[in-house]
């Protein structure tokens, strides 16, 4: 495991915040997964030798927990909520306008590899829905001419990247 | 800052005032951490018989009183006492913690460390949704701040009494909004929730100690119930209901949002501060506490004989918009999320959306769950693709039932509800669907978007 030094201090920061060891599988996950981009069994052996637990235990939480992942995605992460008050105002027009911008499938990396695009459940923002996550930034009141300006705003980006 | 002048803002007064900084110093400039002074200065006792006689009610989900269920913590183990909040909202429909946390951190935290005082926790967590990213960045600068004042930490404000405060990041599983789920989880565990008995949170909680689980909102209500004083705190609201509810309106009205109110009608809610439906809509149906609770229907009669005695026959509009009103009529006002389905909403359609929520959210611990709410899903799928066999409506139902009171948790409940409930006030309506969609070959997009069940 190749840990940037900033990962390996909110490692070492989070473990003693707990009065067992174990309440820190989450925190770490959490971190590497920042850190790699994905958690891989080496991560989940590396935090069992760490905390002192089976990988087995690591491994069960990975998989329990949406929002941990085994597998690559694309550099932004981009997430349509679905579920009810999102959907009446017309989430999946949203989510449908961004897999075409990106000429990608859903849960699929952009064939640039700049996006993933995945349906999230409730993101906690019904009263200004649709709503999306794009990283840790969360849009709201969102339509198609809207999904079009993020969009465009993300492909700047990578431009300057 | 009221957007309505229906509203009776006390948790979140300051939360859209222009100029209004998330920082302890804009918190203290405006009485901030006073309570916490003052409460430092009381008997703890004290502190709990006052949230008890404020008759203040859990405003999580089930409502229990916050006073009550501070007064089960097991004293007699000797074991360290866990505060923890539920920062958790996820039960779609609901927004109003994100408000809170969002806008005014520091009342959460002056709530939970009052509280915290007040039961002896040695520690608290609070336990953020990770949809909420910049919650957890902006809880643990407060906490920073609050540190630095002594506000959290050691020996605070000189009163010998110690506490720290860890945020705590979930990753996106609804089931760690059931208490027992989420003491797993912050114990670095899947989230299967626990069975009651004996895993009472209070007396065995997190690592087997005796625990305190309270909503964000609640626990926000403590520093006004010490600042106000029990008698005054009852006074707002109904006996029984007492002090405001953020109520989170979602879905076909006028002016969506969060409003703080007291002893209106859910009448009032939707039609004078929500403005009513969208042009050229009518209100077909309302989920009134979270997408869990049982559905009213409009032009529905809800009659009965509330505790006194007195019979009461309402139409929806008439509903009292508190626990008991919404109880009176059938139903629950659980996290205050309320979703308004107008008349271009398909009600299996709705049902079709949610059963992909709820099969994508059940732990998979108890079988009734873990497969009935699949099979619901299917069912409603094949409904909203046009493959509707002639016995899915009954199905539906049988699955229902065999879900309901079988679980380990109220999960259980919030599967079976939504099912039952719909069934039993539009069940011509999914049986004219279902024949309808089967027989066309037409265009089901407009269905298929509002599944959105991928």
């Amino acid at each position: 495991m190749n840990l940037k030094p900033e990962t390996l201090a909110e490692i070492e920061e989070a473990i003693p915040k707990y009065p067992e060891k174990q309440s820190a599988v989450m925190p770490l996950l959490h971190a590497i997964q920042k850190d790699q981009g994905l958690l891989t069994n080496e991560a989940a052996e590396w935090v069992a030798v760490k905390l002192e637990i089976a990988p087995i235990h690591v491994l069960s939480v990975i998989t329990f927990y949406p929002f941990f992942r085994q597998h690559k995605i694309g550099r932004r992460h981009i997430r349509v909520c679905r579920t009810l008050s999102c959907a009446m105002a017309g989430g999946a027009k949203v989510c449908d306008k961004m897999l075409s911008e990106f000429d990608t499938g859903l849960n699929e990396v952009s064939p640039d590899g700049e996006v993933t695009v995945e349906f999230a459940e409730c993101l906690a923002s019904c009263g200004t829905a649709p709503v999306m996550l794009v990283d840790d930034e969360l849009y709201e009141n969102l339509d198609e001419a809207k999904a079009q300006e993020i969009c465009e705003k993300i492909k700047a980006e990578a431009m300057q990247a | 800052m009221a957007i309505h002048p229906k509203e009776e803002r006390i948790i979140l007064k300051y939360a859209d005032e222009p100029g209004y900084t998330p920082d302890i110093d804009c918190y203290m400039k405006n009485g901030g951490y006073e309570m916490l002074k003052k409460a430092v200065g009381m008997e703890k006792q004290a502190i709990c018989d006052e949230v008890k006689n404020s008759q203040l009610r859990g405003r999580g989900g089930a409502g229990f009183p916050a006073g009550v269920k501070w007064s089960f913590v097991d004293r007699k183990s000797g074991k360290p006492v866990y505060m923890v909040c539920n920062c958790d909202e996820s039960e779609p429909g609901t927004f109003k913690d994100r408000q809170i946390v969002h806008k005014d951190p520091h009342q959460l935290i002056e709530g939970i460390i009052i509280s915290s005082f007040a039961t002896d926790c040695a520690k608290a967590f609070i336990y953020i949704r990770e949809e909420m990213p910049k919650g957890a960045a902006i809880l643990n600068q407060a906490i920073k701040e609050a540190k630095e004042k002594n506000f959290v930490g050691d020996d605070i404000l000189g009163s010998g009494y110690s506490c720290d405060i860890v945020v705590h990041r979930g990753a996106a599983a609804y089931i760690c909004g059931e208490e027992t789920g989420l003491i797993e989880s912050l114990e670095g565990k899947r989230a299967n929730p626990r069975i009651k008995p004996p895993y009472f949170p209070a007396v065995l909680g997190l690592y087997m100690c005796p625990t305190i689980v309270n909503n964000v909102e609640t626990l926000c209500n403590v520093v006004h119930i010490l600042r106000m004083g029990a008698d005054e705190f009852a006074k707002i609201g109904r006996p029984n209901n007492t002090g405001t509810r953020i109520w989170c309106v979602s879905g076909g009205v006028k002016r969506p949002g969060y409003y703080e109110v007291a002893g209106i009608t859910l009448g009032e809610l939707v039609y004078d501060i929500c403005g009513g439906p969208k042009d050229g809509r009518t209100i077909k149906a309302i989920i009134p506490g979270g997408s869990s609770m049982k559905i009213l229907k409009n032009g529905e009669r809800f009659t009965g004989k509330d505790r006194d005695g007195n019979e009461y026959d309402w139409g929806i509009e008439d509903i009292p918009l508190d626990y008991d009103g919404i109880a009176a009529a059938g139903s629950m006002s659980g996290s205050g999320g309320m979703m308004v389905l107008d008349d271009s909403v398909e009600i299996p359609v709705a049902l079709a959306n949610l059963m992909a929520f709820y099969s994508h959210e059940s732990c998979g611990q108890c079988t009734p769950c873990r497969e009935g709410s699949l099979w619901l899903k299917k069912i409603t799928t094949r409904m909203v693709h046009g493959q509707a066999r002639p016995e899915d409506v009954d199905l539906m139902k049988s699955v229902a039932d065999q879900i309901e009171g079988r679980t380990i948790c109220a999960f259980g409940f919030a599967v079976a509800w939504p099912v039952q409930s719909y069934l039993a006030k539009f069940e011509d309506e999914f049986r004219e669907f279902a024949d309808r969609h089967s027989r066309m070959g037409g265009d089901r997009s407009a269905a298929k978007e509002l599944a959105c069940n991928h």
